[in-house]
């Protein structure tokens, strides 16, 4: 058991309390039970004693569900320019510099064309660790350029939500990025091309009061925090205790806004099974009914 | 008379000065005093309002003797109708919705209303609006598109309501769902932020052809007291969290994300609610006027180019690095 003493020094780091990049060994934070990181990564980061549902990167996301874990990668050269020369304590720029250095992308989401089970799709998977996953322009401008490219090769899009909300730095111009992407999502709708929001661990602001409440269907990773208001701003608001499970995807689904709470082991057939049958008719446009004619009474 | 905020001081000095010389007997040279001192009220007034700080310019916008949007409707349209309910859960009264006549034109009005005195305060939730509001407000403007008519919008909100019912009926769905149907509405929609721009809550009814803004009303993603706390774990540092944000109508004018200000009496719309109403009409005029001459399909595409460029102003192309370049 020697393994053990010397997993647990790392594990107790307080800036990472689940996870240990260095190390071989990871403590679940909801069994505490020991967890050998390459099982776990074998196991899509699900704990395989109580499957709690690590976070994953944005890569690690496209790698689990696009067939041969390979895609084609589009608009990673975009960036922001900090449009609102924003300066707190620690400046935006350096904020956005750390956010690359720790992820290697440009900006808080991957853009990518691939296939699922053979089915062609365009997916935007968010990246928690480029400043908690914050929409700005660049998501922004990232998933609409996807919603346009599902329109014009006519394939289903997927955006899997990981995200804090509207990125605070880049102002109001964030918060346009959800009324741009919604007005996208409208012509995508109008199409009747399917549109799946997969919504994990975190979901909310911003991002939930657009795009991820805005598919054909709504698909959670069990026990993730969704939710327009930060719990935080509701306890200050109402001054009082949120009851427990609040804002967790169990409690919207009894809430009546996700059809499915489903685990990130099944999540790939799931939406290999939604995506057949929104595009089954696709190729038979459905035709207006023909006005009724007027029937006697009676 | 409105509550002076606390750097109007200046200008309560004098009128406290031209108070106590009213209750003198009057004489010629007293009125002669107290005329000279309310032209200095309005010269101090327009100083302070010259040169507002970021922070200023919130309170005024917050300011509890702001028009709101049944004030606006009062002195702008005849003929008022509201109309109630999101036919789901309930009717909220922090959003109010009705037809109306502006001169000629038939407009759908929708509002945030905040309500002024306690009691109507808290029967409106202070401008908060629940899922009810937002369904409403998509309601009649679905309304107004069956049967051809404008819409115009009043946004004055500090945000949607964040309480558990709140959630539990999906206000993020409710504001989604808005910013999506609003983007298609075949007829036209002019916004007007006439006080607190408060994030999705104010964008969720915010979608139009034109969104203009009053000259003393802001428009942000974050309060800049929330902004505050969450930077610098410091909520006093609201000051500068509203310089950083940029939420004045010269700021928003210059990121492109409203169209045109729409100027206010010299001490700011609490100051003179017909006044703000009067130089509030010709623009809504032109607008409604510019934006009705379009087609319907070419109205709706040009509306989708306005909020499609939105945030471009702050993106750029990075030169591609070699280990990108190579790879498929
Ligand atoms: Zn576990």
């Amino acid at each position: 058991m020697s393994w053990f003493k010397k997993a647990r020094r790392p594990i107790a780091t307080p800036a990472e309390p689940s996870r240990v990049p260095e190390g071989l060994w990871i403590k679940c934070p909801s069994c505490n039970q020991i967890l050998y990181e390459k099982d776990l990564e074998k196991n899509l980061r699900v704990c395989g004693s109580c499957s709690h549902h690590f976070r994953m990167s944005a890569a690690e996301r496209l790698a689990a569900l696009l067939d041969e874990g390979a895609w084609t990668e589009y608009d990673r050269n975009l960036e922001s320019t900090d449009p609102l020369r924003f300066g707190d304590k620690k400046p935006y720029r350096d904020r956005l510099a750390a956010g690359a250095a720790a992820t290697g992308l440009r900006d808080a989401a991957i853009s990518a064309t691939g296939r699922i089970d053979g089915l062609e799709v365009a997916v935007v998977s968010m990246e928690y660790g480029f400043i908690g996953g914050s929409m700005g322009v660049v998501v922004g401008e990232i998933i609409t350029r996807a919603v346009e490219r599902a329109l014009e090769r006519r394939i289903p899009l997927i955006v899997v939500c990981c995200s804090g909300g509207a990125r605070m730095m880049e102002g109001v111009l964030s918060l346009m990025q959800m009324a741009k992407i919604s007005a996208a999502l409208a012509r995508l709708d109008r199409a009747r091309l399917p549109y799946i929001a997969v919504l994990t661990d975190p979901t909310t602001g911003g991002v939930t009061a657009s795009y991820a409440m805005l598919g054909d269907l709504h698909i959670a990773e069990p026990g993730a925090l969704i939710g327009f208001a930060g719990p935080r701003v509701i306890e200050q608001t109402i001054r009082q205790r949120l009851p427990a499970g609040f804002q967790r995807s169990e409690f919207l689904l009894e809430h009546g806004m996700l059809d499915m709470v489903v685990d990130r082991r099944k999540l790939r057939d799931t939406l290999a099974r939604s995506i057949r049958f929104m595009t089954a008719s696709q190729a038979e446009p459905v035709a207006e009914p023909a006005p009724l004619q007027a029937e006697p009474a009676g | 008379m409105p509550d002076l905020l606390e750097f109007e001081e200046p200008i309560g000095v004098l009128q406290r000065e031209i108070e106590a010389l009213r209750m003198l007997p009057r004489t010629k040279e007293r009125q002669a005093e107290i005329e000279r001192l309310d032209k200095r009220v309005d010269e101090v007034r327009r100083e302070i309002y010259g040169n507002l700080t970021p922070w200023q310019h919130v309170l005024i916008a917050r300011h509890a003797d702001r028009p709101h949007a049944l004030d606006y409707v009062g002195r702008l349209f005849e003929d008022f109708e509201e109309i109630h309910g999101d036919r789901r859960f309930g009717d909220d009264p922090a959003i109010v919705t009705g037809f109306a006549r502006f001169g000629a034109t038939p407009v759908m009005v929708v509002g945030h209303q905040k309500g002024r005195g306690t009691k109507e305060k808290i029967r409106r939730n202070f401008g908060y609006a629940r899922p009810e509001g937002y369904r409403k407000a998509l309601r009649a403007m679905k309304l107004a598109e069956k049967f051809d008519r404008a819409v115009v919008v009043f946004v004055d909100t500090p945000a949607a309501y964040p309480g558990i019912d709140s959630e539990e009926r999906g206000v993020a769905e409710a504001i989604a769902v808005n910013l999506r149907e609003m983007a298609m509405l075949a007829v036209p929609v002019i916004v007007i932020v006439t006080g607190e721009g408060g994030s999705g809550g104010a964008l969720g009814i915010a979608i139009g052809d034109r969104v203009l803004i009053q000259q003393y009303a802001i428009y942000s993603v974050i309060p800049p007291e929330g902004c505050a706390a969450i930077l610098w774990r410091d909520a006093a540092r609201k000051a500068e969290a509203a310089d950083a944000l940029k939420i004045r109508p010269d700021d928003l004018v210059a990121l492109h994300v409203v169209d045109d200000v729409i100027p206010e009496p010299p001490g700011g719309a609490h100051t003179d609610a017909a006044a703000a109403a009067a130089l509030l009409a010709p623009a809504l005029r032109k607008a409604l006027d510019e934006v009705a001459a379009l087609a319907p399909a070419a109205r709706r595409d040009l509306r989708y180019q306005k909020f499609r460029q939105m945030g471009n102003i702050g993106i750029q192309e990075a030169p591609a690095t070699s280990r990108e370049q190579s790879a498929p």
